[in-house]
């Protein structure tokens, strides 16, 4: 006679399970494990280029940074134009939300020399320096770019990440300063302001990206951003400490500060000029504030990563950007730095107020107070955000 | 949920006794039907946490660059534990409280609709499982606008002086605890209405019928037989809300930041990763720890 299946118990599987699991764990551990270094070079990752047969590309970047048309906003005048003049099918999309997460998003394929099925991506200085250094970014052909050198902002070139500009093109450019509700507290002047001034406490939210927080932080302190030393930067990481600690500062953000701030909920806070330039639209008592100590540029830049295989069509598209009458218009809309000159000349036609303003066009004396973080390598990086996330809390 | 088999059906009768095992196929039907689980879990849940294991071990010195080698390096551990063990016990603490915030309104509710709301009973269902199809983030959002501080909520508290002319609601523990327990209820309701759902109201009758005053009724007969629902209830509740982030990132700030939040920007900020796995493990273990505990405690082997 058969023994009759003895029966599954709960317990019986979960024990069995769990077993074989550890079982698994154990010897796959032994076979020794570890992943191998992320960088790729020119040679080891070639990409191919079908654009001369395909007149596709794929465009990735940030929500609302295209312009779009007022009455469907379905369309997108500048892209639309460029599809209409060479016959390239865009598919654009906003899947890029925060630079971190899309890094986390690709860093498998990239780190594998594998497609991300992206032809242009659009990340912001830190994160393009990374992916540079990791060798995961295409060169570009400057003499399919010829707008682009003629056109790029000077206080843009020579970028450390990119000294020859031909590999991250900015997109669109921002300062990170100080920002305030006219209609809670009354005007702030300088960064020291912000994180000691009594009325303000608990008030007050910082950026949770370290280089626009501590750059500022680090001016106020007298000192370069752009070419710092690790005490230097412990300074101003007190003085952020001692606001944070103090209940001076309420949260660290990302973009969304801007509705707290126009709510009120925050009074005063460090952001981003582009935002408050939205905001001030609908409530004039929301300014945004350089101070004397200096502020952040930063740029978010268009580039090419391996595995692209529309590279040719995509420089087509970065130098159609830098006509300044098409930098114009998507400046018009999105209330960023424009990093193309002449398009101040074009803006006049179409917006005199907007080409009078200064965080779109910035004077000599606003770009000469702007500067751009020091270049880190992964080392520093490492170490400069381990201790500045500690501060923030996480 | 075997203990209600041990108690008369409503039909008086002793449960009918399971029927007798068969051979040839039917023997391997019971692993058929599991192969798709097994193989889900094995795919989506042992190999990634084999890989996480193997993770937490790093050598701390690599990078992302250079790679990383598998070098035992189990100072991890303590390394890590060093450095955040604040966020890790307030993980443990903010779900605690919101667990029994939500036992004290959740208990009361699912009582209710099983056993009181009549015709009511499947329209109060759906009100607990409605704000489910809105999105996680949506409803913790929609909190940042009910705890604003120039909402209605903060300015009523403010007008009792349960809260000072600058008192707030946003950015503090409590309004994380709130969001905790609010996004988290109905994973405590519904298995506890199961449970109470099948609750024979006869029984606690026949207390009453035997000189039980309500509250020992309640202790003797309908506590003990709602208790699988109660402990599936709790885990269900408990095990996420301690590794939650979204409630600590949206309505708190960097003071009430919970474990979620470090091992996140761990992945994905400060690219530590030996130091986010290991910190992984750590959560998994004294859940795994506290779960343990409790389910000896509370007496029953039928939930695992």
């Amino acid at each position: 006679m058969r023994t009759p299946l003895r029966p599954l118990t709960r317990r019986g599987l979960l024990t069995g399970t769990l077993g074989s699991a550890a079982m698994l764990a154990t010897a796959g551990a032994l076979a020794g494990c570890g992943t191998k270094g992320a960088v790729q070079t020119e040679a080891g990752c070639v990409s191919e280029d079908l654009s001369g047969t395909e007149k596709k590309l794929a465009f990735s970047n940030w929500p609302q940074y295209m312009d779009v048309d007022e009455k469907d906003e379905s369309k997108r005048p500048s892209l639309d134009a460029f599809v209409a003049k060479t016959g390239i099918q865009v598919t654009y999309t906003e899947d890029i939300n925060d630079n971190n997460e899309f890094f986390g998003k690709v860093q498998n394929q990239l780190a594998a020399c594998q497609g991300t099925g992206r032809d242009i991506i659009v990340l912001t200085d830190w994160m393009a320096a990374r992916m540079i250094r990791l060798g995961w970014i295409q060169k570009l052909d400057p003499a399919k770019i010829p707008n682009v050198t003629a056109n790029l902002l000077p206080s843009l070139l020579n970028r450390s990440f990119d000294p020859d500009s031909r590999i991250a093109v900015p997109w669109q450019s921002g300062l990170a300063g100080l920002a305030y509700n006219g209609s809670v507290t009354k005007e702030i002047r300088t960064v020291d302001e912000l994180l000691t001034r009594p009325d303000l406490k608990g008030k007050v939210t910082a950026l949770s990206e370290m280089r626009d927080t501590m750059g500022l932080l680090m001016q106020s302190n007298g000192h370069d951003p752009a070419n710092f030393t690790t005490a230097q930067f412990d300074d101003a990481l007190n003085k952020l400490k001692k606001a944070v600690d103090s209940g001076q500062i309420r949260k660290f953000t990302g973009n969304d500060y801007a509705p707290d701030l126009a709510k009120g909920d925050i009074a005063a806070c460090v952001g981003w000029s582009g935002d408050i330039i939205q905001l001030s639209g609908e409530n004039d008592k929301i300014k945004f504030v350089a101070p004397d100590s200096g502020v952040m540029l930063f740029s978010d830049n268009m580039m090419v990563p391996n595995k692209a295989t529309h590279k040719a069509n995509a420089e087509e598209l970065i130098n159609y950007y830098y006509e300044p009458a098409v930098a114009a218009k998507l400046a018009a809309y999105v209330n960023y730095i424009c990093p193309v000159q002449g398009a101040k000349a074009e803006m006049e036609k179409i917006d005199p107020e907007l080409a009078a303003n200064p965080l779109i066009f910035p004077d000599e004396a606003l770009l000469s107070k702007s500067k751009v973080f020091m270049a880190l390598d992964e080392k520093q990086e490492k170490e400069f955000e381990g201790k500045f996330q500690q501060v923030i809390g996480a | 949920m075997t203990a209600l088999a041990h108690v008369p059906t409503s039909t008086g009768q002793p449960a009918p006794p399971p029927p007798p095992p068969r051979g040839g196929r039917h023997r391997l039907l019971p692993y058929l039907l599991l192969l798709p689980g097994a193989a889900w879990l094995l795919l989506f849940f042992a190999v990634p946490l084999f890989q996480l294991a193997a993770a937490s071990l790093y050598d701390p010195a690599g990078s992302l660059s250079t790679g990383y080698a598998l070098t035992w390096a189990f100072g991890n551990y303590p390394d890590a534990v060093q450095a955040y063990w604040p966020q890790l016990g307030r993980s443990f603490l903010y779900a605690g409280i919101a667990l029994v915030l939500g036992l004290l309104m959740g208990y009361p509710l699912a009582y209710a609709i099983a056993q009181k709301a009549g015709r009511w009973k499947n329209l109060l269902l759906v009100c607990v499982v409605a704000p489910m199809f809105t999105s996680f983030l949506v409803r913790t959002l929609a909190w940042k606008t009910i705890l604003s501080d120039n909402g209605w909520l903060v300015g009523l508290l403010r007008d009792v002086h349960l809260l000072g002319p600058d008192g707030r609601l946003l950015a503090t523990p409590v309004a994380v605890v709130l969001g905790l327990t609010y996004n988290f209820l109905p994973f405590l309701v519904l298995p506890l209405y199961a449970s109470l759902e099948r609750l024979d109201y006869r029984l606690l009758e026949a207390a009453g019928d035997l000189y039980a005053s309500p509250v020992q009724t309640f202790r003797r007969v309908t506590l003990p037989l709602s208790m699988p629902g109660l402990i599936a209830g709790t885990l269900l509740f408990f095990i996420p809300a301690t590794g939650d982030y979204i409630n600590a990132e949206l309505l708190g700030t960097p003071n009430e930041y919970m474990i979620g939040n470090v091992i996140d920007s761990a992945f994905l900020v400060r690219l530590d990763y030996p130091q986010g796995a290991a910190l992984s493990f750590l959560l998994m273990a004294a859940i795994l720890a506290v779960v343990f505990v409790y389910l000896r405690r509370a007496g029953t082997e039928e939930v695992l």
